[in-house]
């Protein structure tokens, strides 16, 4: 058991190996509502466009999850105003959006000096180096967001599944939608840290997208999802403990073997 | 608001998408607990006058009152059974899922459904003959099936007027009973009903009025006034064909429907 015990000697390793489940959760389940509305090209934009607020943040020293904040809140917002009406079809839109803020990012990051390091750990995170404030600020917001998910369970289900019935209902479906793209950036945000913008998307994808294979109801598929996704950041973390890769990679790997068994056993099952 | 027989009143709508108006000038009125039949050509504007009255395409000039007052001032007493096309059947949600959506609006934004309105959804999925399906998952359903689980839903809105947009277009004959029989027990508890429909002989026989339209309001009345030569000339045109001893037939078989229509015309 020692193998198991060995990397949670250092005080980095536990801090990153809870950030890594608490993200892995958190994503999760809000990748139930992407993989569910159609969104994974939107969560994928999302992580990209905050670029632009971490570089500003970094430029004036200020927290880089609140530059990343409030990037993404006004990315998510800009979408929604953007397709309102449909002047400009969503997927559009975020094309757009995404593509720009994604060369404001990089241009910006391109003129600091410490450019490679500080790109790779944007890109692909840097779990062990979570701070303790760093967690705490990450197991904050992660439980504002699953506690906002849980108040409007219903309220999401209905819009996303029967917008109709959402209009019968006069549930004010605009704000609804405005109110799950912020928690949608949010989640983003917060997984920052330990993925990177260029892994998030997967963690918001892989783990609901293997949930869905395996339940047929909405609860039980966050449920499901939140549970692949805390294993695969343990699995993920000491992997990449005892092979000495990136770890952000090495989760994402695992959700993805996850996802080809669980994609097998439906094959097997149906036929 | 007893003062007023009239439950429904649509007065003077006209109702498009952006530039394009559909329906001009349409006014009726609907005593409550009425079973209207609305027909007329395909692209007539009927799945759009449902869709305002739901409350998801804006009015262009006009209003609708229910029970005299405007629309949305009530919550959830118009309930709608969508077509088919606009529901996504891989959805994970059970039959019982579904029919629970219906008490959403009673329920209230922060509560969980309390015994009550259990009770209600099962007996909507009873009444409705799928109780052996509650768990099963709605995409795994036969159309008709699905047809009914959107019914108990409707139900378990327990609404005051129920809009149905082609219940009778391709489901199965159990499926068709089921819905008829779903019309009476409806009647007998005061709910009004407006379903639009292709079968002119249904719409003649089990329907008190019929509202006969083509982007504006043909006829109104009992199916024994709207039925007459005239007005089925102005409504279907060449498609009408009158018969020597006077029997006339209407050939009305699945065209596209009107909203693939508007789109290409918007997009010209």
């Amino acid at each position: 058991m020692s193998w198991l015990l060995e990397p949670l000697a250092y005080q980095f390793m536990q801090r990153g190996l809870l950030a890594s489940v608490i993200v892995g959760i958190l994503c999760a389940v809000m990748g139930t509502y992407v993989v569910l509305r159609g969104m994974a090209f939107l969560g994928d934009a999302m992580a990209h466009a905050i670029l632009p607020g971490i570089a500003i943040a970094y430029l004036f020293h200020g927290d880089l999850l609140v530059g990343a904040g409030v990037a993404a809140v006004v990315i998510a917002l800009s979408i929604g105003f953007f397709s309102r009406e449909g002047t400009v079809k969503e997927d559009t839109a975020i094309g757009i959006l995404f593509a720009a803020a994604l060369s404001l990012g990089v241009a910006l990051i391109s003129s600091m000096q410490t450019y490679a390091v500080d790109l790779s750990h944007i890109l692909f995170g840097n779990v062990l180096g979570v701070s303790t404030s760093d967690l705490w600020l990450i197991a904050g917001l992660s439980f504002a967001i699953l506690l906002t998910v849980g108040i409007f369970f219903k309220q999401f289900l209905v819009i996303s599944f029967d917008p109709v019935l959402a209009a019968t209902l006069r549930l004010p479906a605009e704000l609804l939608r405005n109110l799950m793209l912020v928690l949608l950036a949010l989640t983003v945000v917060v997984s920052l840290q330990t993925v990177g913008v260029s892994l998030a998307a997967a963690m918001l994808v892989t783990p609901a997208a293997t949930a869905y294979l395996l339940t047929r109801r909405l609860w039980p598929m966050m449920l499901v999802s939140a549970l692949i996704g805390a294993l695969s950041s343990v699995i993920g973390l000491y992997l990449s403990y005892y092979l000495n890769i990136v770890s952000g990679s090495s989760i994402v790997l695992t959700a993805t073997v996850f996802f080809l068994l669980s994609f097998l056993w439906k094959r097997m099952k149906s036929t | 608001m007893t003062h007023t027989p009239h439950r429904l009143e649509i007065e003077k709508v006209s109702i498009g998408y952006g530039e394009k108006i559909v329906m001009r000038d349409l006014s009726f009125q609907v005593p409550h607990g009425a079973r209207v039949a609305v027909v007329g050509p395909n692209g007539a504007g009927k799945s759009t006058l449902f869709k305002a009255l739901v409350g998801i395409l804006p009015l262009h000039s006009g209003r609708v009152l229910i029970h005299g007052e405007l629309l949305g001032a009530h919550k959830d007493c118009v309930a709608y059974i969508p077509q088919r096309e606009d529901v996504d059947w891989r959805f994970p949600v059970t039959v019982n899922d579904v029919v629970m959506m219906g008490r959403f609006g009673k329920i209230g934004w922060l509560n969980r459904p309390t015994k009550a309105d259990k009770q209600i959804v099962w007996k909507s999925i009873e009444q409705m003959g799928i109780a052996d399906l509650a768990d099963h998952s709605i995409g795994q359903l036969s159309g008709g099936q699905q047809q009914r689980a959107f019914l108990a839903r409707a139900i378990a809105q327990e609404p005051h007027i129920l809009l149905m947009d082609e219940p009778f277009t391709g489901v199965d004959v159990t499926t068709q009973e089921v819905t008829l029989n779903l019309l009476d027990h409806l009647r007998n508890q005061h709910v009004t009903t407006i379903i639009s429909t292709h079968d002119l002989n249904l719409a003649a026989s089990r329907f008190d009025l019929v509202l006969l339209l083509n982007h504006r309001l043909i006829a109104y009345g009992t199916p024994q006034k709207v039925f007459v030569k005239e007005n089925l000339t102005q409504a279907f045109g060449n498609s009408l064909l009158v018969m020597e001893n006077g029997m006339m037939l209407v050939d009305e078989c699945c065209p596209p429907d009107e909203e693939h229509i508007l789109h290409h015309a918007e997009v010209k």
